[in-house]
């Protein structure tokens, strides 16, 4: 379970995130809002990349504010890049065994492609390079955090560039990860679909939690309230 | 072999026995252990120091395992290596050097290898260059390369230099034919105070053939690197060169890609580009759980691969 206290985040005289209080216990948890509104900042303040001006993080009762992303990372805490990062000559392989841990079978590595929608044959010893579709490299992120099956894993967009795949394989995986882990899955998402699947659904704006509640309360809300233009990109 | 050479050897070849085939190990400047086989002659020069290897045509699928190891401080040699590959014939060339030095004084091997490649046959070449000891004498090493292709020849060449050598200029040429290939991935780190120079040139003279030069180097501490790729367009070919590298710490890195084309109908393409780990890499690795000097390692070991 996871608990921010009073979180605030400024840029000089610019406020990102604004006392945000918050408890993450449900296993599907998304976070919307408008472009702007502070989603990514708060998802990094969470794995931390990030540092927050002021406030506390708590991890199952233990402050985990000061803890580097490496710390943070091997307590539990697993975050999916917005834009994957490339690198070049490091395969699919070696950072699915690094997400998943020495002792992991390339077998299971491959179902863990296969579910993402990837052919291991085609992919497991590509480079992630700029030789990977967007949409490619957002599937190998995916199949990262799946491959780690943490407590907690944050996902920024997972179905941003994703066109040809399937929703409804996305939605199983997260499925799946939360059976795997009796977990915490958070995704930001502008995605009707994703929100769909949510327990609850947080609404943030101008870095502050204007609602936060059930699926069943927001959701209808937001459908009436968001503009066409705030379902797309984010910050 | 004593301990030193034997774990040398394993650094350059990954020989823990003698090797299958065809072979030559050369330590502290004499022949160790030869071996020849019914298609692959190896035959030591009369005039100066060094080996022939002699490889029949067609012969498929072999391989020359042709190591040097240096253990004695101070030992400065100059070996020719000449290769005559037979036509259609399909091969694999494994060359190395390492040098053990815990003495004060230099130790230096330069290598000429010359490759003679016959009509339709495949070369896979590759060389890998290891310094160690704790001595004040430098490692140095100097190898030069000359490339011969015929036509239809193709040569598949990897060359590693990843740790230990103070000083080197590796120099290599190549002479293109009608319908050949040259293909070359050259990987380097330097740590230290050390000083890489590498210096290609290819003439790409004949009809239909194609080149691809790529090296990958990192700079560390405050070494420094010079990369220079030179490919002469001369005919209807085509030419691809590429330097990447991460510079860290003080070190410095020049590249200078040179292409000459003399002929409208060549195709040449050079890129290069020199800057350090992105942060981004880094962060993402330690979402994984690795501590940033762990991210770094992975990140330059994946690069040089």
């Amino acid at each position: 379970m996871l608990e921010l206290k009073n979180i605030s985040y400024r840029i000089e005289d610019k406020v990102i995130l604004d006392n945000v209080n918050l408890n993450i216990e449900d296993h599907f948890v998304a976070i919307t809002g408008p472009n702007g509104s502070g989603k990514s900042t708060l998802a990094k303040v969470i794995a931390g990349i990030i540092t927050p001006t002021s406030g506390r993080i708590i991890l199952d009762g233990e402050d985990i504010t000061a803890l580097s992303i490496t710390e943070r990372a091997n307590k539990g805490i697993s975050y999916a890049f917005q834009q994957p990062v490339r690198f070049k000559g490091l395969t699919v392989k070696d950072l699915m065994v690094l997400a998943a841990g020495k002792g992991t079978n390339t077998s299971e590595i491959r179902d863990m492609l296969t579910e993402v929608g990837l052919d291991p044959k085609e992919y497991l010893n590509r480079s992630l390079d700029g030789s990977l579709s967007g949409g490619e490299l957002k599937r190998i992120e995916i199949a990262m955090i799946f491959a780690r099956s943490s407590k907690l894993s944050v996902f920024d967009e997972p179905e941003a560039g994703i066109d040809l795949w399937s929703f409804q394989k996305l939605i199983r995986v997260f499925e799946q990860m939360v059976q795997r882990t009796k977990g915490n899955v958070v995704i930001i998402s502008h995605q009707e679909r994703i929100l769909n699947i949510a327990d609850k659904i947080i609404y943030l704006k101008d870095g502050k939690i204007e609602k936060y509640d059930t699926r069943d309360k927001i959701l209808p809300q937001l459908l009436n309230s968001v503009s066409e233009d705030n379902r797309n990109g984010g910050v | 072999m004593d301990a030193i050479q034997k774990k040398i050897l394993h650094e350059v070849a990954e020989l823990d026995a003698l090797p299958v085939g065809a072979y030559n190990i050369r330590a502290n400047g004499k022949a160790a252990a030869r071996n020849s086989t019914a298609n692959i002659e190896i035959i030591p020069k009369t005039d100066k120091s060094g080996i022939d290897i002699r490889i029949k045509e067609n012969t498929k699928f072999e391989s020359v395992h042709i190591p040097v190891i240096i253990s004695e401080s101070g030992l400065k040699e100059l070996v020719y290596n000449d290769f005559f590959i037979g036509d259609n014939s399909d091969v694999v060339i494994i060359a190395g050097c390492g040098i053990h030095n815990c003495g004060g004084e230099d130790s230096a091997h330069d290598g000429v290898h010359t490759f003679y490649v016959g009509k339709n046959a495949k070369v896979k070449y590759i060389e890998k260059h290891y310094g160690e000891g704790e001595g004040r004498g430098k490692r140095l090493m100097n190898p030069t390369t000359v490339v011969h292709l015929a036509e239809g020849a193709q040569m598949k060449m990897e060359t590693a230099q990843i740790s230990g050598i103070d000083d080197t200029l590796r120099n290599t040429k190549a002479v293109l034919s009608d319908d050949s290939k040259l293909e070359i991935n050259e990987s380097v780190m330097t740590t230290g105070d050390q000083n890489a120079v590498s210096e290609f040139t290819a003439d790409l003279d004949g009809q239909n053939c194609s080149c691809n030069i790529v090296s990958r180097t990192v700079a560390r501490d405050s070494s420094t690197q010079h990369f220079t790729s030179r490919l002469n367009g001369n005919n209807v070919c085509s030419g691809h060169t590429e330097c990447d590298s991460i510079i860290m710490d003080k070190a410095s890195v020049l590249a200078t890609p040179e292409l000459l084309a003399s002929s409208t109908e060549a195709s040449l393409i050079h890129e290069a580009a020199i800057g350090k780990i992105a942060g981004e890499q880094i962060i993402k690795l330690m979402t994984l759980g690795l501590t940033e000097a762990e991210a770094e390692e992975q990140i330059i070991s994946g690069f040089l691969r």
